[in-house]
């Protein structure tokens, strides 16, 4: 069947089989690999992408069923490695990520996040990874990136005091963020 | 994963999926969320010939007061539950469990009218809807018909709708200020309930304590007998027949069921105004 789906802004087509993914379709069909595959059982997150501006797991949509849709995937975010999206700005500021295997979809749902609660609380901003499972960070960087992206102070929406001699981030001050951060008091 | 190979149908309205249900017969299949449908395609546990997706039906999208009751359509997503300012002034239970469905991204693509359908005795919305006397309205060649969800689960997976039946409506009774609690019990984020209590005005309603959503009928009739709230729950488990498996034992979801009931009840009668 053919479907036409616009990605990242550019109108795609394709003929594909109706049991063709939305993840394969990003994938293989568009060559766009940024949308990763995880478990393949709508629980991690690694695949998630906007559906026409909503968060979705792509391996539990039919690119059928994306037809006539908008799809966003973690490449239309940014313009490039020195004009980051806020978010992907805050994940890389706040050092949200270590391996980097669920950091597409993970940067995918908190923008989806942030659209639907644009200052959440860090209770907020857990609840609503809650779809997202990463090995790697325990999270604690990941929710101080989503909060700083929404132009809150990290430290103080999580209640962590800053470190000493360490510029605090000013509100959605994503460029002075500090670096690595191990949360606690110091 | 990939699924066995199907036909879609993308259907323009429900007359169109119900002429599509009929044409097709038991080859076919409804899609709305496919939340609950793709998984196990995938698993081909299930290889329908022909999806018929009804997801994007404007027709079944909607919440709105009609007398004392909530009409909400088929294809409201839960999202759409969960967010929704009607509900939480009206049946705050529903919005409430809905929340509690998976994780945000499956509540962007999951339908109320598909997790009845579905009929996971570990679902929410069920158990709540259960809990509220809803009613389902399913419409097919031979008209409309409404089934108390009292009627409407005959086993695990099994209801009472006929294939060439579409749920297009649930309905549910404005409970305003009556007291009411969702307790869920999970041990990992984004799970199914390993048993969860939906409570609402004095009524029960128990997941994944039996094959079907369960009213913990004895518990209420305590209540109403003027029993106190721990006397009620102590009865929760009764008339129940719950799984043994890997997440948990037949005999540990009996002790779920009656500490959620008690403090589902005791959150309930705070709630009450």
């Amino acid at each position: 069947m053919k479907v036409a789906i616009t990605v990242n802004g550019q109108e795609t087509t394709a003929d594909v089989e109706p049991r063709l993914l939305l993840v394969h379709y990003l994938r293989d069909v568009l060559g766009l690999k940024a949308t990763n595959i995880g478990c393949d059982t709508t629980s991690c997150g690694a695949c998630t992408v906007l559906l026409d501006g909503e968060s979705v797991k792509s391996c539990t949509v039919l690119a059928a069923q994306a037809d006539g849709s908008s799809v966003t995937t973690l490449e239309g975010l940014s313009s490039g490695p020195d004009d980051l999206h806020p978010v992907a700005a805050a994940f890389r500021a706040e050092h949200g990520l270590q391996c980097g295997f669920c950091t597409p979809g993970m940067v995918m749902a908190a923008v989806g996040l942030l659209s639907e609660n644009p200052k959440p609380t860090e209770r907020e901003v857990r609840d609503g990874l809650e779809g997202n499972l990463c090995r790697c960070t325990g999270y604690h960087n990941i929710v101080r990136a989503v909060i700083a992206a929404s132009g809150q102070d990290p430290d103080e929406v999580t209640g962590t005091s800053p470190r000493p001699g360490v510029e605090r981030s000013p509100a959605g001050g994503v460029a002075a963020a500090p670096g690595f951060s191990t949360g606690g008091a110091e | 994963m990939i699924p066995v190979g199907f036909e879609y149908v993308r259907a323009t309205s429900v007359d169109e999926a119900i002429s599509l249900l009929v044409e097709h017969g038991e080859e076919a299949t409804l899609l709305a969320g496919g939340h609950s449908l793709l998984p196990v395609m995938k698993l081909r546990l299930a290889a329908p010939e022909v999806l018929i997706d009804i997801g994007r039906l404007s027709e079944l999208s909607y919440i709105r007061v009609e007398g004392d009751e909530i009409a909400i359509g088929a294809g409201t997503k839960h999202r759409a539950l969960e967010a929704s300012e009607l509900l939480a002034k009206e049946c705050p239970l529903l919005p409430a469990a809905a929340h509690t469905v998976g994780d945000p991204q499956v509540r962007h693509r999951g339908t109320i009218g598909g997790s009845l359908a579905h009929g996971d005795p570990a679902s929410d919305l069920p158990a709540a809807v259960l809990a509220l006397g809803g009613t389902i309205v399913l419409r097919s060649p031979r008209g409309q018909r409404t089934v108390p969800i009292t009627g409407f689960y005959t086993g695990v997976f099994s209801t009472v709708r006929d294939p060439d039946e579409v749920i297009v409506e649930v309905r549910v009774p404005r409970t305003g200020g009556a007291g009411w609690a969702y307790e869920k019990f999970v041990r990992r984020a984004n799970d199914w309930a390993i048993v969860a209590v939906a409570v609402v005005d004095g009524r029960i309603g128990l997941a994944n304590m039996g094959p079907t959503p369960l009213r913990a009928s004895a518990a209420e009739a305590a209540l109403a007998d003027g029993a106190s709230i721990e006397e009620a729950a102590a009865l929760a488990d009764q008339a129940t027949d719950p799984v043994s498996d890997v997440p948990a034992t037949a005999e540990y979801r009996r002790h779920l069921a009656r500490v959620l009931t008690k403090r589902a009840l005791t959150t309930a009668a705070g709630a009450a105004g």
